[in-house]
């Protein structure tokens, strides 16, 4: 089993306001080499649960299993060494502007290499080669010594994929991958991403914003809506209801109702 | 649609009534003015500030005998010589000084830096307790070496280690380390915290973490405000020679002591060059760098 949550909770306490419950009695088991997709309305948890599943974001309550290790029981270093097995494609590629793309890609590696290489690397690029192969695999090979602020949206996206498939996870996760990205290019990495999963056996899961891209890339769907899993099966197996049912519009069927929960990422204060 | 014009109506003539009332922030300012200036008066007061002085016939005849003999500037080759030595004392004092001020600036603020902890990672941002606490000492330790001024080391360095300019190097190696640490430790803690963060969650050690992650966006900023600093380190240095500690300052307090007034305005001169020329390299540093 690659990720075990059992009666996992996470509440997002907001300073000013009152604490959002984020995700709400989680049960969910991945096999390893699953390919997974996350659907669900803006708000409803999945960059939460993502941020979970790579241990950015401590549960409040329930247990969560990651490659057969508790991570919030591990030590310090015994931690890191999960993570690095563990890698997180970010909604906002997290790349230094300054830096160039050879070195950012690189440095999806430092968990991995010694003190020693990662200073060595960034003296002198040590494996030029194999990032010019990632790079290439994502069409971005002749930007290898680019600045990272010379890349559009799209290609700082690529690049920071290209980082943690160099990186060589065995759990991929991916925070709404492919939303700078053109049609025909989201396409491609998608189609990249789960090649390169199931090449590797490795586990992937991925947040989606479009629903056409999750049900065509990914033999299992899982709709989440307001922090709970509204329905986890396989891709073929969705009816046109319960899509209906996962992006409905509760202010528009009922104006007199609350509105949702705001998603957590843009807090006040 | 004649409902919405007449709402716009309405909202135009509420504007305009608006604008006929007095700027809300006028009196607040007003009173803040006025508070400064109450504060000036006792400021002048306990400071002694007497500008009639200046114009006491004992302190004039002592600025018109300096002053008379200003010029032409000295420029005998022994004095020039002299000059010479002094002036690559003054740089040798400021480089030094910060060259070892450097390393331990660096250090300290590595260790006492929020941006690396690892716990903030999955705590919003908020280190962990014994994180923070450890960073105290720290702090407080680049504080101490700050808030005394570096004119005070060198009086304290020049008793322990004698005239000369190795007390000068010190005094500016201990203050300026509490300053540049400082400084270093918020400019960590300012730029993007993001790309450290993504590190540490992909498992690379905090090191690494600040190397890859944080010093792309900080070393430019980092840089500038080491030659700045550099700068203040040469003024300083002909300060710090007033109390024996080397360089130009030396020269300076004895061609003073001496009523020596073209002396002092060719020492003068060579101190402008000196600003202007790290003026000039922290310029072209930030032109490559920003």
């Amino acid at each position: 089993m690659s990720i075990a949550l059992r009666r996992v909770q996470v509440t997002h306490s907001a300073a000013c306001a009152s604490p959002v419950q984020a995700l709400a009695e989680i049960n969910l088991e991945i096999a390893g080499g699953e390919r997974v997709a996350i659907i669900g309305p803006s708000g409803a948890g999945k960059s939460t649960l993502l941020r979970l599943l790579a241990t950015a974001q401590r549960p409040d309550s329930g247990t969560v299993e990651l490659l057969q290790q508790q991570p919030w029981a591990l030590g310090g270093g015994s931690l890191q060494k999960l993570r690095a097995r563990i890698g997180l494609i970010q909604q906002a590629p997290p790349l230094p502007p300054r830096q160039r793309v050879v070195t950012a890609v690189a440095a999806g590696r430092a968990g991995q290499w010694s003190r020693c290489k990662s200073l060595l690397n960034l003296i002198y690029p040590l494996d030029v080669a194999g990032i010019h192969l990632v790079l290439g695999r994502l069409d971005l090979a002749d930007k290898i010594f680019d600045r990272c602020d010379q890349l559009s949206g799209g290609q700082l996206q690529r690049a920071a994929i290209a980082r943690t498939l160099y990186q060589q996870p065995e759990l991929i996760l991916a925070d709404e991958p492919v939303s700078a990205m053109d049609p025909v290019l989201a396409e491609h990495t998608l189609a990249l991403l789960n090649r390169e999963a199931q090449q590797r056996s490795a586990t992937l899961v991925v947040s989606l914003h479009n629903l056409e891209l999750a049900l065509r890339h990914f033999p299992r769907v899982i709709g989440l809506r307001r922090g709970r899993i509204l329905f986890d099966r396989a891709a073929a197996e969705i009816g046109e209801g319960e899509l209906e049912l996962l992006y409905a519009n509760e202010q528009l069927l009922a104006p007199q109702q609350s509105p949702l929960p705001q998603p957590p990422a843009n807090r006040c204060c | 649609m004649p409902p919405n014009t007449s709402h716009d109506m309405s909202s135009t003539n509420a504007q305009t009534a608006q604008f006929r009332q007095r700027d809300p922030a006028a009196a607040p300012r007003l009173l803040l003015a006025l508070t400064f200036l109450l504060l000036l008066w006792p400021g002048l007061h306990y400071s002694e500030l007497d500008l009639s002085v200046l114009f006491d016939s004992d302190s004039s005849s002592a600025m018109g005998a300096l002053l008379g003999n200003a010029w032409p500037p000295a420029h005998d080759q022994a004095f020039l010589e002299l000059l010479w030595h002094s002036t690559l004392e003054t740089l040798a004092i400021a480089i030094a000084g910060i060259a070892l001020a450097l390393p331990v600036a660096l250090l300290a603020a590595l260790l006492a830096t929020r941006a690396l902890s690892r716990a903030a990672l999955h705590q919003n941002g908020s280190p962990a307790l014994a994180g923070r606490l450890l960073r105290w000492p720290l702090r407080a330790l680049l504080i101490l070496l700050r808030s005394v001024p570096e004119i005070v080391w060198a009086l304290l360095l020049v008793r322990a280690v004698g005239l000369g300019p190795s007390a000068g190097v010190l005094a500016i190696a201990i203050s300026y380390s509490g300053m540049l640490g400082k400084v270093f430790m918020e400019i960590f803690e300012s730029v993007d915290q993001r790309p450290a963060r993504a590190l540490v969650g992909a498992g690379a050690p905090r090191l690494m973490a600040f190397l890859y992650g944080i010093l792309p966006n900080a070393a430019a900023e980092m840089l500038s405000y080491t030659v700045y600093r550099w700068e203040c380190a040469l003024r300083a240095s002909v300060v710090m020679g007033f109390v024996g500690a080397g360089g130009l300052g030396q020269q300076l307090e004895l061609s003073l002591r001496m009523f020596a007034g073209d002396e002092v305005l060719t020492i003068l001169l060579v101190f402008l060059l000196l600003v202007l020329l790290a003026d000039q390299l922290s310029r072209l540093l930030r032109k490559r760098l920003v």
